[in-house]
């Protein structure tokens, strides 16, 4: 009974930290690749255009949304739901932290502790494939079933150095389950962490490295994102969409970004365990790093540039500095830091999606086959051979 | 009590999406409703203590060949089956008396065995990766070194009975 | 009224097996289309797969797994190398109906 009250709770507040994560995960890319094409990006609907995500969601629901005569109902309808289905359900065995003790109950960070939890992962991913293979084909519109048909054999054509890559790491650890993959990655040499990118026999760079490039492959970014470009096909298999179905694929493409970023972490970065030693006061980076925010927004508040700055920043001042308190409570640090870690990695990785998208071009559509096939395939096996071999050497 | 409703949902959705796969005209609906089979079944095989077999249907069975085939209906742009030389006859007696059928079938597979064993979730733990591995590549390392070879000549079958014809 | 166990005995696994079987058999023969027919191979193919992982957890050893295993992978090579011929056939014939390609008929 307890464990169905708390597993309610941390769907609950998983579902919506991570709805309100995928819309301001869009509004973070639009800034960061405005910043680096030397312009503003969204600036007026709130302050720093914090309220650009309420706006865009407001405009997609109340959009007409169009169901043209000619499409497949039922697939036409159905393709969205699955395509959101798949890319939600993969977050429920991601671990977010340690444990958590609520009076008495003690619960883990994640809804559930799968001992398969890597393969829950890649099914889903595989499952999602169908979503964007049947959007494209219901729209009975010649460029939506080229994109689409383009998209999935991507998808499916990535997906094979994406699972060697996984393998990899999995050697050393030796479990499936998220859970015990990460806590094989704590502690420390000296300085460097045991993360698995630095593991002794065998370091997992290689495979970090595959696993991003089928990641973006998986998820249709750039460099591999052809297939739904606004500039080819007349964007490709969701051109028929219009409002929530076209926000549904597009939620379901940022969930899928958030989720490699976390099995990226947890697998290769070491989960929640910090970067450097806790003795060496890595328990203190947090609070420094809220502190230092709110430094300067107090300052730039002091001198304000527009109008409404000398309210709005030193109130985001006063909140960071709450935040830095909150990291220096004692009971609350086993719980927090954690937390923190894991969602600074994950926050670096899908910043390193952003500025890749902001910076290459995108791949011709043989160019992005022949290179998993011919290349990426290949080095994945290379790669798991000699991590086999090594990890049986010293063992 | 948790485990009996388990397996009396998604043995209905099993049994009701194989019935869609036979009866659907169109291709793709039946298609679909063999995934939806497929995943019913994975979690079939959870109950009966086999995750990684679970997985595995999914991953390849429900992920890659089921793929395949969506992929090939949508190139072969196949429509709705034309049905000719239906015989009324078949159908009011062939569809009662398979039903029919079935259900001798299923009676007298219960009441044969009216002791069996009960499968309770998570009494055979002998199904996890590590024992399966084990297994397979230690016991079953022939097999597993023969289907490799197998793959291999379906890959070359393949792609051979799939190339255009270089004029 | 018979007397509800307190869990699912295997019994009623087989049966579930053997009616997805016999659904795929139907669906087989009474089926026109060939990516139908094939399909049914699958379900047909699913049934058994069934049937040999509850017989693993009745005799409690993993070798039941092992074939279900092999019984997946010769199942993804012959959907690969049959669908290569169906592609084949239609476009030789131009027709997914098994009744129209019967040229080796008298």
């Amino acid at each position: 009974m307890e464990f169905l009250i708390a597993t309610s709770l941390k769907l609950a507040i998983i579902a919506f930290i991570l709805l309100t994560a995928l819309a301001y995960i869009q509004w973070v890319e639009r800034k960061v690749i405005a910043h680096v094409q030397v312009r503003m990006g969204p600036s007026r609907v709130g302050p720093h255009g914090l309220l650009q995500p309420l706006a865009d969601v407001i405009k997609l629901i109340t959009k007409e949304g169009v169901l043209p005569p000619h499409v497949n109902k039922v697939f036409y309808l159905a393709a969205p739901v699955l395509a959101v289905f798949m890319a939600l359900i993969s977050i429920s065995v991601i671990p977010f932290g340690t444990s958590i003790t609520i009076m008495g109950h003690k619960t883990m960070m994640e809804l559930a502790d799968v001992n398969v939890g890597v393969l829950v992962i890649l099914a889903v991913s595989s499952m999602g494939v169908y979503g964007i293979a049947l959007g494209g084909w219901a729209s009975n519109n010649k460029y939506s079933l080229i994109g689409g048909l383009r998209s999935s054999a991507q998808m499916i054509s990535y997906e094979l150095p994406m699972s060697l890559a996984i393998a990899a790491p999995l050697l050393s650890a030796g479990s499936l389950s998220l859970r015990k993959i990460v806590n094989a990655q704590h502690g420390s040499w000296h300085l460097i962490p045991h993360w698995a990118i630095f593991a002794f026999p065998a370091p997992q760079i290689f495979s970090f490295i595959i696993f991003m490039i089928a990641a973006f492959a998986e998820t249709n970014r750039i460099p591999f994102d052809l297939p739904e470009a606004e500039n080819e096909l007349v964007a490709g298999f969701h051109v028929e969409y219009s409002s929530m179905k076209f926000a549904a694929f597009f939620m379901a493409e940022y969930a899928n970004m958030v989720t490699v970023c976390c099995v990226a972490t947890l697998l290769f970065l070491g989960g929640w365990h910090p970067l450097w030693p806790v003795r060496w006061g890595s328990n203190f980076a947090a609070p420094a790093i809220f502190a230092f925010a709110g430094a300067i927004c107090i300052y730039h508040g002091i001198n304000y540039v527009r109008p409404f700055d000398r309210i709005t920043l030193p109130a985001f001042g006063v909140i960071f500095f709450g935040c830095a308190g909150l990291f220096l409570i004692p009971q609350g640090v086993p719980v927090l830091t954690p937390i923190f870690w894991f969602l600074a990695k994950v926050s670096f990785l899908l910043f390193v999606f952003i500025w890749i998208r902001a910076t290459l071009p995108r791949f011709r559509y043989d160019q992005l086959m022949s290179f998993a096939w011919k290349f990426l395939f290949p080095v994945a096996l290379v790669n798991l051979l000699v991590t086999g071999f090594l990890v049986a050497l010293v063992s | 009590m948790v485990d009996l409703l388990f397996f009396g949902l998604f043995a209905a959705v099993a049994v009701l999406c194989a019935i869609n796969v036979v009866v659907q005209k169109h291709p793709i609906s039946s298609a679909l409703s063999l995934v939806g089979v497929m995943a019913s079944l994975a979690v079939l095989y959870l109950l009966l203590g086999a995750p990684f077999i679970a997985m595995a249907q999914i991953i390849v069975y429900a992920g890659a060949v089921m793929v395949l085939f969506v992929f090939v209906i949508m190139l072969l742009n196949a429509g709705i089956e034309v049905r000719r030389g239906r015989s009324w006859m078949a159908t009011i007696f062939g569809i009662p008396a398979l039903l029919g059928l079935l259900g001798v079938l299923a009676c007298l597979l219960v009441r044969w065995f009216p002791d069996a064993p009960i499968v309770k979730f998570g009494d055979f733990p002998g199904g996890s990766p590590r024992d399966f591995g084990y297994a397979l590549f230690t016991q079953y390392l022939l097999p597993f070194e023969v289907t490799s070879v197998l793959i291999l000549i379906a890959i070359l079958g393949a792609v051979v009975l799939a190339r255009k014809e270089l004029d | 009224m018979p007397a509800i166990p307190n869990g699912v005995p295997e019994s009623w696994y087989l049966a579930l097996s053997a009616i997805l079987f016999v659904i795929g058999v139907a669906g087989f023969v009474f089926r026109r289309n060939i990516i139908t027919v094939f399909m049914c191979i699958e379900l047909m193919l699913n049934a058994v797969n069934l049937s040999f992982v509850t017989f693993a957890n009745h005799y409690k050893q993993v070798s039941g797994h092992i074939f279900t295993f092999f019984v997946m992978v010769v199942a993804a090579a012959e959907a690969a190398v049959g669908l290569a011929i169906i592609l084949t056939v239609f476009k030789n014939r131009s027709t997914l109906n098994i009744d129209e390609v019967d040229s080796l008929k008298n």
